[in-house]
């Protein structure tokens, strides 16, 4: 019952994007074909779950054994960079086709604050080890669904015939307005 | 560069939020009031300059292939400073802003001014290259806090402009944030244009 | 190459150590600061504070701190108790509410909530508006019957729009008072006015010494 709670909250309630504000950037960035959408989706819950778990286990057994929990951003922050770059030299050995769809992708996310606004998240909501595996995942499927729906809309704005001063940007931003308006009817249903 | 011109930059030629479309996530998420905005805007705004300036003095003491972790740690260093003193001294202000203060240290203005400036200049115009930018952050932030705080409970700086019944809700949640920013940076496009 | 990095990282850890340990102490004082203000403003005029009581209610996980006050002649005169609730529109909602010997509510202020803006984050406001009597609840008493909206028959008037948070609201403040009830109880059956069964007593020396 407690899964079912987070992975709605953190899916359709509290979007990590439209609601929460994280991962604004790759968002409006990469949401121009569905296409690379899914693919950065791809490389998001990768790095998200693999992050959630490693900094969970740093905070729990070097942080607050050692007392030095004030490390926590700088120690989050390096993990992330590094893991990021392990990922992508394991994935271009062991998976060619892998990297090929999510290698561009990869650089980026360091800098996405989703994986280390959700990895911050999990250590304050106080979840264990499997409360937080189930959070990332849920919130890597939010953040997935309001990034494709987001470029499929995009395809279509860009057909359509925008007022001057509004085309690109302004017009994606109200668009994700009008769709965050739309996720806000989920609220209150947990 | 002449310094004055370098400092400028930052508000509307080269604002990082209206034109370069950087830093949306505090952009977006802590300026449903314009006391925040500017808050978020002045933190980040330390962060730049502090690290603008540990980064071009010790630019030629980092091998490069180690560049971008050791830029890291730095601003990781100033961002968590920040967050201690805050929680320390403006306590208030550092419960309304949360998450959105260690997030400080993937916000790619930070970075991107590290990388692309401080690590290639000398001190002084590092220093004035993050206090520009760092400044116009700020004024995009309270800009749209202001715009945000009014429309949605008729306040600005909670001081009080009409009746807050007549207020639209909606700019204060998250829908309004995306829309105001969209019709801001219209406006900018437009100015920018008639300007050039 | 990484003996560079690995400088650097030290330098930055030291220096993170130094502000760690210069911010430590107002760091705390601003945590107790806001707990003595949120005490003080839910509260009638007191001398001191006497020894926290947590109680565990029967629907909840958590348990509800109550800090009785006394006068200066060593009479207990109130109690403010901390309280809370998850059936919020946004989930948990933490609540100070401070209720004299009589059952009647004396203040209260809401301390942690994640309810939409400018509809249910208006609690405080709305709840102590004391021109409106149909929807102020200080100087209320707790009686028999429990605080419940007017919607479900009660004697509250919910914010406008923002029902839920209303009754959550209400929730918290209907399981502050059965809390502090059932300290009370447990004070008169032990006959000491200061000594409660040692399960539902759990000193707190560090916040309650004041």
């Amino acid at each position: 019952m407690e899964y079912i709670i987070i992975i709605i909250s953190a899916i359709l309630v509290n979007n990590i994007v439209l609601n929460q504000f994280l991962g604004v950037c790759p968002f409006l960035g990469v949401s121009k074909k569905i296409e690379t959408a899914v693919g950065m989706t791809g490389a998001v819950t990768f790095v998200m779950v693999l992050a959630t778990i490693v900094t969970f286990l740093i905070q729990h057994y070097i942080l607050i054994p050692l007392e030095i929990t004030y490390l926590q951003t700088i120690s989050f922050i390096l993990v992330i960079a590094a893991l990021v770059q392990l990922v992508e030299i394991i994935l271009k050995k062991v998976s060619p086709s892998l990297y090929q769809a999510l290698g561009v992708f990869l650089p980026l996310i360091t800098t996405n604050c989703a994986i280390l606004g959700v990895a911050i998240l999990v250590i304050q909501k106080e979840f264990n080890l499997m409360e937080g595996v189930v959070y990332a995942i849920s919130n890597a499927i939010g953040f997935g669904l309001a990034l494709i729906i987001f470029a499929g809309l995009r395809e279509h704005t860009d057909l359509q015939n925008v007022p001057k001063g509004l085309k690109g940007v302004p017009i994606a931003l109200i668009t994700a307005g009008i769709l965050a308006m739309a996720f806000m009817g989920f609220s209150g249903i947990v | 560069m002449n310094q004055w011109k370098n400092f400028t930059k930052g508000f509307l030629k080269e604002n990082p939020v209206f034109v370069l479309l950087l830093g949306m996530c505090p952009t977006l998420g802590t300026t449903g009031t314009a006391i925040n905005g500017l808050g978020m805007g002045l933190a980040t705004t330390f962060v730049l300059i502090m690290s603008n300036l540990v980064v071009s003095l010790i630019k030629n003491l980092i091998p490069d292939k180690v560049r971008i972790p050791a830029f890291i740690v730095v601003i990781a260093t100033f961002v968590t400073i920040v967050e201690m003193v805050m929680q320390a001294y403006i306590p208030s202000l550092y419960e309304s802003l949360g998450l959105f203060i260690p997030l400080i240290v993937v916000n790619c203005i930070v970075l991107g001014r590290a990388e692309a400036f401080a690590s290639k200049n000398k001190v002084l115009s590092s220093v004035i290259d993050g206090a520009g930018i760092g400044l116009g952050f700020a004024f995009a932030l309270t800009i749209l806090g202001s715009v945000r705080e009014l429309l949605g409970s008729g306040k600005i700086f909670n001081f009080t402009v009409y009746p807050e019944n007549y207020g639209m809700l909606v700019f204060i949640l998250a829908p309004g944030a995306f829309i105001a920013l969209g019709y801001i940076i219209a406006l900018i496009n437009r100015l920018n244009k008639k300007n050039a | 190459m990484l003996l560079s990095l690995f400088g650097v990282t030290l330098i930055a850890s030291a220096a993170l150590g130094v502000v760690y340990g210069v911010t430590k102490e107002p760091i705390a004082r601003a945590e107790a600061n806001k707990q003595e203000l949120a005490l003080a403003s839910v509260l009638p005029k007191y001398e001191k504070l006497g020894k926290v009581i947590k109680v565990l209610p029967v629907d909840g996980k958590d348990s509800i701190e109550i800090y009785p006050a006394y006068s200066a002649d060593g009479e207990e005169i109130a109690s403010a108790v901390k309280t809370y609730t998850y059936s919020g529109f946004s989930g948990f909602i933490e609540i100070m509410v401070g209720i004299d010997t009589e059952g009647e509510i004396t203040g209260f202020q809401v301390l942690k909530h994640a309810e939409t803006p400018g509809l249910g984050s208006k609690m405080n406001e709305w709840f102590s508006n004391a021109e409106k009597p149909s929807q102020n609840v200080i100087g209320r008493a707790f009686g028999d019957e429990e605080f419940t909206v007017y919607k479900d028959g009660g004697n509250v008037d919910a914010i406008t729009a923002a029902t839920i948070t209303s009754r959550a609201f209400l929730d918290a403040l209907n399981r502050a008072y059965r809390c502090l009830d059932k300290a009370w109880e447990a004070d008169a059956q032990s006959g000491a006015t200061n000594q409660i069964d040692d399960n539902q007593r759990e000193d707190d020396a560090a916040s309650s010494e004041q």
